[in-house]
């Protein structure tokens, strides 16, 4: 027997459908058609309800737009360092003296777990300048080694005092269990004393 | 329970009767909503607003837990987070939107449902606590609703949280006392709108818990039905699944569809303009009213404008204000004496003619006039107009109800509910042959019987 | 036991409620409340129609920019618009560099980074309008006694909110000499100015709109005192509901679904009760 359809559909569990007065195969196959496509609409709903409720916990408009912050860097002598607040998080801003910058450059990039020179890690013509993140790449701590004073570890960059991860002067992970190295954000120098971080 | 003709649960799996001997959900809900609890076969639509009020409690639970992701309950910037969700927040406009409206269709439906059992006699035994605890609800919502208003902190918010606090000066000696202790302070301040948003949290979980009793008492003796008549036989009832279920659905897609023509074509229909403009403990809203739902509740209070004096002397017996507050909650609390008052045997108004009178041509204009008085600003005519009104609505209730009972004469009952469905009984056995000469060509396709 | 208290507790409200009714009849008939001023002349707001009015309705972003542009020349003189950052300036048709411009023009509250010290600096994206007066008492002292209220949310703040604001905006007029005639206590004060649409019919503000060609509007568009108006009323009202246009836009797919998903699940519906009304069997199940 055809089916106005022209398609097959399939029997529903029967467990789901009311018993009633047996009716001949087809009536029976076109009555499931109406439930099964009612119950479906009614799953349909129900998902699309869902997308703006999990949607709701993302960033919001006024968190997204603090995209970007502008940093005045005058003040840093070299081999001292400043903490500024970038999405909320501490971003380091140091002016690196020729010293470090050796250190640094003298590393065999091969040996390193996350392997960047750094040339590679800051601007051109403003090598002195590493700008990374204050956010430990193991854990999320902030690393000891911006603030005047505080310990810099073995390789004279950062220490991240939680669980041991050493940054060189590069900022790079040289030590413990960072997989990463200190995270550079996007930034570019507006003028030679203003750095704008986003 | 119920009925001795209700379907048993059958496990029709090995994991199923696993489960069945371990935690018996599904055989609960079988019984609950599935086809293990027979429901009279006569049912209106009038008897979809009981799901659509659990529909409602889950909207406005679901919603207002969102929302208080976003919330600060600070007074220095409750109003601000609230347009920090309404602009901000991705979706934000959409949840506040939802759960203030979704507190109306709430009580829309609750309103219903209540004038429901009140007409068909729902109240009456054996179906008394079901009653009992719908009121306990009703009261636990309107609390819910009240502190859920002053939470955004607008204008209406503070002055209504200061307004509804001071009906509890009102009482004599403790009064002034006990305001203060609700309030935390002298005005509504941080500590009050603090502790409006922890119980406002709270008691939906509460109402959701005294919901589960209100289901649990239903299913002693079932549910009501429009003729009042008690099932005596299976042909009386059908099983809830599929029946009732799928008249649920229908239903709820019906209240879906107004719902959501407010929430996003005029949502802020219901609400009132000075919520929009933050809350100023130095200036009052020239016009100040509850939310809608209240309404008839606040004319009732605005009623009474005169002191019981002792005649001839001016010693005050009952000052004005004690008496709205009394009145105003004793119009609620009645509602708790309701199945001892009306004491008729005949639960449905179909079959009392007299009720029916007083049902449709006194109480349901009387709540539509106190409505409206009690959103009209507190002047002539509306006062002396809800005075009347809410003379009648205690007359009602309290009068002419127990005295209705005594001297009415019921019409004649039908002798089952399967009779008052096909006319009588003689008539079910012709059924068969009937539904077997009738097409079902309900979604409009061609009928594909060959014939 | 029960029906007789009830109808005790009955009769003492139904007494009590016929004092209060009697005396009110009494007083309204022998001591009938007064006509006011207010009562008398205060005007329903005009209507004023919107495109983004009904629920097809959608912002028209050029006149929305021009009514940002009253606000910014005319009103932001006086009333703040602190729920409403420059980004949002976006949703009006701006592209990022406009709107940073924009923002730049306005100078918000900053700190000297160097000495910690309060002061201006131009705005960015991010900031909110900033406010004309630092607090509620200098915004008073400098007002006439009257606090400028914020704009943000003026248009669901106010019943009629479009209507209003236009009409407030257009409604100032000298007071008619019937009203002195019939209230000679009721003339306006100094320094208050008489409005019909204002609910006591006298407000500090000043009118604000006054000379046509008052802002010189870029799209070619005549600054008439009535179309300045009706922009910035549109401005407003884009202000209070950002998201107007989402909602709608939203809700319409969500009604067609719920209107679709209804259909069915009444078809639904129809095919499990068939025979069940009126011709059901009894040993069916």
């Amino acid at each position: 027997m055809a089916n106005d359809q022209g398609t097959a559909i399939p029997d529903a569990p029967a467990g789901d459908l009311p018993a009633a007065a047996p009716l001949p195969h087809d009536g029976v196959r076109r009555r499931d058609f109406i439930h099964i496509a009612a119950v479906s609409a009614a799953g349909i709903g129900g998902l699309a309800v869902v997308y703006p409720l999990i949607s709701q916990m993302g960033a919001s408009a006024d968190v997204l737009a603090e995209s970007s912050t502008e940093i005045d860097i005058s003040a840093i002598q070299p081999g001292q360092a400043i903490k500024a607040v970038w999405r909320k998080q501490p971003v380091f801003l140091r002016n690196l003296t020729p010293q470090e910058i050796a250190k640094a450059d003298a590393v065999d990039i091969t040996t390193l777990r996350d392997p960047a020179t750094l040339a590679e890690r800051t601007t051109a013509g403003k090598k002195n300048w590493l700008i990374t993140m204050g956010v430990c790449t193991h854990l999320g701590c902030v690393p000891l080694g911006a603030g005047a004073g505080e310990i810099k570890g073995e390789f004279g960059g950062y220490f991240c005092p939680c669980h041991g991860s050493v940054y060189d002067t590069a900022a790079r992970i040289r030590k413990g269990p960072a997989p990463k190295n200190l995270e550079v954000p996007l930034h570019s120098f507006t003028s030679d004393t203003i750095v704008k971080i986003g | 329970m119920s009925f001795p003709w209700a379907q048993q649960y059958v496990p029709t799996s090995p994991f199923m009767r696993w489960m069945d001997e371990k935690l018996p959900l599904p055989r609960l809900i079988h019984g609950a909503v599935g086809p293990g609890f027979p429901v009279p076969r006569n049912l209106s639509y009038f008897w979809n607003f009981g799901v659509l009020a659990g529909v409602c409690l889950v909207i406005q639970i679901l919603t207002g837990v969102i929302l208080a992701m976003h919330f600060a309950p600070n007074a220095a910037i409750a109003f601000d987070s609230t347009e920090h969700i309404m602009r901000d927040v991705n979706w934000g406009w959409l949840l506040r939107y939802a759960h203030a409206n979704g507190a109306s269709a709430f009580f829309v439906v609750v309103y219903i449902h209540i004038f429901r059992g009140l007409f068909y006699g729902s109240y009456k035994a054996p179906r008394e606590m079901i009653w009992l605890l719908g009121v306990v609800i009703y009261l636990l919502m309107m609390a819910t609703g009240f502190m859920g208003y002053v939470l955004p902190w607008g204008q209406m918010s503070f002055w209504g949280a200061k307004v509804i606090t001071g009906l509890f000066s009102a009482i004599p000696i403790v009064g002034t006392p006990l305001q203060q202790w609700l309030l935390g302070g002298f005005a509504p301040d941080n500590a009050a709108l603090n502790r409006f948003f922890s119980l406002h949290f709270l008691l939906p979980f509460v109402i959701a818990g005294v919901v589960i009793l209100h289901i649990w008492a239903l299913h002693i003796p079932g549910s009501s039905n429009p003729t009042g008549v008690a099932v005596k036989q299976e042909s009386d009832t059908v099983p809830f699944h599929p029946y009732y279920t799928a008249k649920d659905g229908f239903g709820l897609g019906i209240f879906l569809l107004v719902y959501c023509a407010f929430v996003f074509f005029m949502p802020n229909a219901l609400g009132h303009p000075d919520n929009y403009i933050p809350a100023n403990p130095l200036s009052t809203p020239a016009h100040i009213v509850p939310e809608w739902y209240y309404w008839p509740f606040y004319a009732i209070l605005r009623a009474f404008t005169s002191d019981l004096v002792i005649p001839f002397t001016h010693i005050v017996l009952v000052p004005a204000k004690l008496l709205g507050v009394m009145a105003m909650f004793s119009a609620i609390l009645l509602m708790f004496f309701l199945p001892w008052l009306d004491t008729s045997p005949v639960r449905s108004g179909h079959y009392r003619p007299l009720f029916k009178k007083f049902f449709f041509f006194g109480l349901i204009p009387c709540v539509l006039v106190l409505g409206y008085c009690g959103g009209a600003p507190a002047a002539e005519p509306f006062v002396m107009i809800s005075q009347v009104a809410a003379i009648y609505y205690f007359a009602h209730f309290l009068i002419i109800l127990p005295l209705v009972s005594s001297f009415e004469r019921p019409d004649p009952l039908p002798f089952s509910i399967t009779e008052a469905v096909l006319g009588h009984d003689g008539r079910a056995r012709l059924a068969p042959m009937a539904a077997a000469a009738t097409t079902p060509d309900a979604a409009g396709i061609a009928p594909a019987h060959p014939a | 036991m029960t029906r007789i208290l009830g109808i005790l507790v009955g009769l003492f409200f139904c007494f009590a409620l016929s004092v209060s009714l009697f005396k009110g009849v009494y007083a309204a008939a022998t001591d009938p409340a007064a006509p006011t001023a207010e009562s008398v002349f205060h005007k329903h707001p005009r209507e004023l129609s919107l495109a983004s009015d009904g629920a097809f309705g959608r912002f028209d972003k050029r006149q929305l920019q021009r009514g940002f542009q009253v606000y910014k020349e005319v009103c932001s003189a006086c009333h703040s618009l602190r729920l409403v950052a420059f980004r949002d300036l976006k949703a009006l048709g701006y592209n990022d560099d406009e709107v940073k411009a924009i923002a730049k023009g306005f100078q918000v509250p900053g700190l000297d980074p160097a000495t910690g010290e309060v002061n201006t600096r131009p705005g960015l994206a991010t900031d909110y309008f900033p406010k004309p007066f630092a607090n509620d008492i200098a915004a008073r002292a400098a007002n006439n006694n009257a606090v400028p209220p914020d704009l943000s949310l003026m248009t669901k703040a106010r019943e009629d909110g479009q209507s209003y604001v236009y009409s407030l905006l257009t409604g100032f007029q000298p007071q008619p000499a019937a009203l002195l005639k019939q209230f000679p206590d009721a003339k306006t004060p100094p320094n208050l100015h008489y409005n019909p649409y204002f609910p006591n019919l006298n407000l500090a503000m000043a009118p604000p709109l006054t000379a046509e060609g008052q802002v010189g509007y870029k799209d070619g568009t005549k600054a008439t005192v009535d179309q300045m108006a009706q922009d910035v009323a549109a401005f407003l009202v884009w202000t209070a509901e950002p998201k107007l246009d989402k909602r709608k836009q939203t809700g319409w797919p969500v009604l067609g679904f719920l209107l679709f998903a209804t259909v069915l699940a009444y078809l639904s519906k129809k095919q499990i009760w068939a025979g069940k009304h009126d011709a059901g069997e009894a040993s069916a199940m």
